[in-house]
């Protein structure tokens, strides 16, 4: 692995860890558990449109489990698993068709994330209950999406090549 | 970059689409309710089974008298001196989480399912 490689992913995991905590500080912003901006994107979306699919899932596998040692627990770690993997793999095969903008694909990103995380939580709580927040979740997703979409689009376009330039020289 | 705009907003349109119909679906699938909480006034004055048939005068401030009913899987008001009687008119329940409210007499029946009782046994 070359040494730029190295560094870029250490520089993002860093970012998405930081954002991490910043988010895990503000938990009851919102009525809904699970409701959030997903601020880490970010920085998913960046390895994602600059790096390279396999870097992306890397960045943030690598995120998941450092914030859960961090700041979280063995059910916040399935949660996060089943919420990052679903959306990383959701991002790659909508951003893979090319046929929708970093919006779109942060939109799916969001939406999935949500899912992952409900799918999660009928299965640890063993209920169909966890159905009442569903479409809460579901809104607050595609919303989130939106949000880091636009930011991310912003980012990606902006940002120096030199910084996060994906191994290419 | 127009087509990927429409694509866009396709995706966004369809995952709603997706999203409602998901909890309608989801919605089929609430859970019966398992016991029958009497409040008045906020304060639990009765818990009952939903699944034995019975009658219960719930009596409240000021005489207000609300007459319930359990039977066949379901909690009803049957009759009330409230003023307006829209506990009555709210008919029956049957699925946990739902509930039937009289404001004038603050009266509140709710039902709560498997779930809700487990908790209970880990809180008590």
């Amino acid at each position: 692995m070359k040494t730029r490689k190295v560094t870029d992913y250490a520089l993002l995991t860093t970012l998405a860890l930081i954002l991490s905590y910043v988010e895990s500080q503000v938990p009851a912003f919102f009525a809904v558990p699970g409701m959030k901006l997903g601020l880490t994107n970010l920085v998913v979306m960046v390895a994602l449109y600059r790096m390279g699919d396999r870097d992306a899932v890397t960045v943030n596998l690598i995120r998941i489990c450092l914030s859960a040692l961090l700041f979280g627990n063995g059910f916040s770690l399935a949660y996060s698993l089943s919420g990052g993997l679903l959306s990383g793999f959701t991002m790659i095969a909508l951003k893979r068709t090319e046929k929708f903008s970093i919006i779109g694909v942060s939109i799916a990103g969001g939406l999935s994330h949500n899912t992952g995380q409900i799918l999660a939580s009928m299965v640890l709580l063993g209920t169909w209950r966890v159905a009442a927040y569903f479409i809460a979740l579901w809104a607050s997703g595609i919303a989130a999406g939106l949000a880091i979409g636009v930011l991310s689009g912003e980012i990606v376009r902006r940002l120096p090549q030199s910084v996060i330039s994906g191994g290419k020289p | 970059m127009n087509k990927r705009l429409r694509s866009d907003l396709l995706l966004l349109g369809g995952l709603a689409a997706v999203g409602l119909a998901l909890f309608a679906l989801l919605s089929l699938g609430r859970d019966d309710g398992v016991q029958v909480l009497v409040r008045v006034d906020g304060v639990v004055t009765q818990r009952f089974s939903l699944s034995e048939p019975r009658s219960y005068t719930i009596q409240t401030r000021d005489e207000g008298v609300n007459e319930l009913r359990i039977d066949d899987g379901a909690v009803w008001l049957e009759s009330a001196n409230c003023p307006d009687c829209l506990c009555v008119k709210q008919g029956k329940i049957r699925y946990a989480g739902e509930s039937i409210i009289c404001l004038p007499h603050g009266v509140v029946v709710e039902l709560s399912g498997q779930d809700e009782l487990a908790l209970d046994a880990v809180t008590q």
